[in-house]
């Protein structure tokens, strides 16, 4: 059996994306990484669904669809997180998320 | 036919290493703009396995828009935040490794016992519709039609969000 056939084959890649993604989010120190590290899990969670689609599910354009939903929040959000980090890069003169301690601008 | 079967295997391998290889990059550079770089990487292996999982279409838009716009958008982000002689001295101080790692470790045991290993997925007895483009733009318009609207309601405020909160700040320093 081919193993790029098999549900179980994308279940694994999709945690490993999810745990480099989450690994990334403790580990940067800035909040452009962790921004990046987001993005990671967010494809890790498209992947599942997905799989889930294409092997398991009885209606195919459901995951496609979710698929392209997680697309456009990730596209919103990396838009909405860039213009944060630039205020908050004005604001502080920094980008270390450890010195970031009061939200008043 | 069976070469290309096989040939399919082979480049499936390949995404695959694509995407962990950029994975492991993006976590571990230390330049900013390598990250940016090794999630570009990652986000084409998903692209190729989304064809292998039957969706050229997906396949496309995850270029489009992720390789497009995303990794543009945090491109400027990068350019416009530190300079990455201050980053690279601080993106990698070890210090929160061991957490990082035990956090990790412990997630991809847990999820890959729970999930993967000790419990059985049975395919759908009948399926309806297809993958094919067609069938996904039809249950957009139909079945999923106020997502997809309240999907481009999102998209609008994210943008006058962005804009807004880019803007504040410009203003205050000017005057």
């Amino acid at each position: 059996m081919m193993i790029s056939n098999n549900l179980n084959t994308y279940l694994i890649i999709s945690v490993v994306l999810l745990v480099i993604g989450l690994y990334g989010m403790v580990q940067h120190r800035s909040l452009i990484g962790m921004l990046i590290s987001s993005e990671f899990i967010l494809n890790g969670a498209a992947l599942n669904f997905m799989a889930f689609n294409r092997f398991v599910a009885p209606n195919p354009a459901v995951g496609q669809i979710y698929t392209l939903f997680i697309m456009g929040i990730a596209a919103a959000e990396a838009a909405i997180v860039v213009s944060i980090i630039i205020t908050v890069y004005r604001k502080y003169n920094s980008e270390d998320p450890e010195e970031l301690r009061d939200m008043k601008m | 036919m069976i070469v290309y079967k096989y040939l399919a295997e082979v480049l499936f391998y390949a995404l695959v290493c694509l995407t962990f290889a950029g994975g492991i990059m993006a976590v571990r550079s230390r330049m900013l703009m390598h990250a940016v770089l090794g999630l570009a990487a990652t986000l084409f292996g998903v692209a190729g396995l989304y064809f292998h999982l039957g969706s050229p279409f997906l396949a496309m838009m995850q270029i489009l828009i992720y390789v497009g716009a995303v990794c543009i958008i945090i491109v400027l982000g990068v350019m416009l935040g530190n300079t990455p002689d201050q980053l690279a001295t601080k993106n990698l101080t070890g210090r929160n490794m061991p957490l990082a790692l035990l956090a990790c470790a412990t997630g991809f045991i847990a999820l890959f016992v729970a999930t993967i290993s000790r419990t059985e997925f049975t395919p759908a007895t009948e399926k309806i519709g297809n993958m094919s483009i067609e069938f996904v733009g039809e249950s957009l318009l139909l079945q999923y039609c106020l997502a997809f609207e309240l999907i481009s309601v999102i998209l609008l405020t994210a943008i006058i969000g962005s804009i807004i909160l880019a803007r504040g700040g410009r203003e205050e320093k000017s005057s």
